[in-house]
């Protein structure tokens, strides 16, 4: 499915004292199969842009086509669009609302109106995408862990076999551990499933190691939208709106400015260490290692 | 959608209603809610009109803000008046089958309405112009004489701040969790009694679960904090009463001694039948 969104603009609280511009002209589109990285500093208006793809938000001037067809237009099914644009909101545990896991995660299946026993499959698949086994299924959510409860959540969306799944900060207050886990999920969903994937974070390495696209937002506009390796040789103008460079492209640029011959415009930790190792002159040793092992965002797309 | 309720929201300014001493206004919305109800005149509501009208303008709160405020108790209001219109006894003017309205009834429901109406808008006057912490400032300082009759002021004023504070959070956390929900096809608005109610499950548990949580955290931190209690507590910003504060309590007076003036000695006299 494709997403064209334009000359997008929406006002908070219009007409009351806390009138906000959250976003301001924006135009983009989102191909099928992608795998799009949104950044922007608290307030850019990531969350306000993400929740205009699946309708949740109204557009105060501007259109949105998914497919072709306008979805600010009277008569347009935004039940069936939120089917297929999967919004997996900050912190998506504290929507979680069922006595067990399965229950919980059969709920959006339930909504389009399946059988019992057809959304009960659906839910356990998603429960297996997300790495959950039989075992969870009739436990409570609520005695789970942070990051157990989150991938249930997640579930509960995937559920509903989305064309298009928009995370917003799918990696907020979880450990090193929960988070690459949540992100290998996403990758493993964007390349075997197919899904369309936007990521909304402001961890830099995050959205470097696993987007193909990024799309950077500020004040509501968009700054840059293009291949992370272009948007992160920008580095000045990321850092003085609140933002950063992956921390590897600043070693990368240290070494550089140190007289070693590297590029600098690296953003993955793969991509880094085959650098530093060809200029070590140790490149072809390991060069192997690096297509089975640790794969930078790209390479055996 | 909840965003739409005015009604008991601070709505920042900078206005000398705004800058008064909480005390003072929570004095005045008591002094003109009294007074509709004790002096119910033509010639009283004149002067109601009036004084509301100077506070209004001073506050400088568009009027379309503060009538929206009316639009969610409109129905409460209504039942009100109806009541009033069919239900007093007196002299029937009108008849239809076993309703009847009588001269009373007219007078009485112009009377509700009026009266609820001003209360509604004095009272919110209070709530547009004066944050809630400094509105239970005011009411902790302001009922301080009750501690003498063991009556826990402070606590109840903590209470009532925590609350207040608390609305606008629980507020946006409906909105998420009921957008989060219908991310997941959830359907609030449509469907009989019986469905709609079943559909308020998946918001009003995580609701609670996440009050409780917040609860909880609050607490916590209060007590990290050292919080014990009002004993010996001091103040960042104690009340002070300056000039403006005086002012306005002589406005108070002045209203006061017109309204009971207006009771003895103007008669306008009222035949609407």
């Amino acid at each position: 499915m494709e997403i064209r969104i334009e000359n997008l603009s929406y006002i908070y609280g219009q007409g009351t004292a806390y009138e906000k511009k959250a976003l301001d002209n924006i135009s983009l589109t989102i191909h099928g199969g992608e795998f799009i990285g949104i950044i922007g500093h608290t307030g850019s208006g990531k969350s306000t842009l993400i929740q205009h793809l699946n309708g949740l938000n109204k557009a105060t001037s501007g259109a949105i086509y998914v497919d072709g067809k306008n979805i600010c237009e009277e008569g347009y099914s935004m039940r069936d669009l939120r089917f297929q644009v999967g919004l997996v909101f900050q912190y998506p545990e504290y929507q979680i609302f069922e006595t067990t896991v399965l229950k919980d995660v059969c709920f959006g299946p339930k909504n389009q109106g399946l059988y019992s026993e057809d959304a009960e499959k659906q839910a356990r698949e998603a429960m297996r995408m997300v790495g959950l086994d039989e075992s969870y299924e009739q436990k409570s959510p609520f005695d789970l862990s942070g990051g157990q409860k989150r991938r249930v959540a997640i579930a509960g969306i995937l559920a509903m076999k989305p064309k298009m799944l928009v995370l917003d900060e799918p990696t907020a207050g979880l450990d090193p551990k929960g988070r690459d886990e949540i992100l290998g999920v996403l990758r493993d969903l964007h390349r075997k499933q197919e899904i369309t994937v936007v990521l909304v974070s402001h961890s830099m390495d995050d959205v470097a190691d696993y987007a193909d696209r990024i799309i950077v937002l500020d004040k509501g506009k968009i700054l840059y939208d293009d291949v992370p390796e272009k948007v992160f040789t920008h580095v000045k103008e990321l850092e003085e709106v609140g933002l950063a460079a992956p921390q590897v492209t600043y070693i990368m640029k240290a070494l550089r400015q140190e007289g070693w011959d590297v590029k600098d415009t690296v953003t993955t930790l793969p991509e880094a260490r085959d650098q530093i190792l060809k200029e070590l002159g140790a490149g072809a040793a390991f060069a192997g290692r690096s297509q089975d092992g640790l794969t930078g965002g790209k390479a055996d797309d | 959608m909840l965003k739409d309720i005015t009604l008991g929201q601070y709505y920042p300014g900078n206005s000398i209603i705004h800058r008064l001493d909480p005390r003072v206004k929570l004095m005045g919305t008591m002094v003109f809610i009294v007074s509709l109800f004790a002096f119910g005149s033509v010639s009283a509501y004149l002067l109601a009109t009036l004084a509301i009208a100077v506070v209004v303008t001073t506050s400088k709160i568009p009027l379309k803000y503060i009538l929206k405020g009316l639009k969610p108790v409109f129905v409460l209001m209504l039942i009100t008046v109806l009541f009033n219109l069919f239900l007093t006894p007196g002299r029937t003017v009108w008849k239809f089958w076993k309703l009847s309205i009588t001269a009373e009834g007219i007078r009485f429901a112009i009377h509700m309405a009026v009266r609820l109406t001003y209360l509604i808008i004095g009272s919110s006057i209070l709530t547009f112009t004066t944050t809630p912490n400094s509105l239970t400032d005011g009411l902790e300082t302001g009922l301080g004489f009750l501690n003498v009759f063991h009556v826990p002021v402070h606590e109840i004023a903590m209470m009532m701040s925590i609350a207040l504070r608390f609305i606008p959070i629980l507020m946006d956390e409906t909105d998420k969790i009921m957008r989060a929900q219908e991310a997941r096809g959830a359907d609030f608005h449509s469907g009989g009694l019986i469905r709609r109610v079943k559909a308020m499950v998946p918001l009003l548990v995580p609701l609670f679960v996440s009050a409780f949580r917040r609860a909880n955290d609050l607490a916590l931190a209060m007590e990290s904090r050292g919080y014990h209690g009002g004993a010996g507590r001091t103040k960042m910003k104690p009340l002070v009463y300056r000039r403006r504060d005086v002012a306005a309590y002589i406005a108070m007076a002045v209203y006061l001694i017109l309204m009971i003036l207006l009771k003895f000695f103007v008669k306008i006299p009222v035949n609407i039948l």
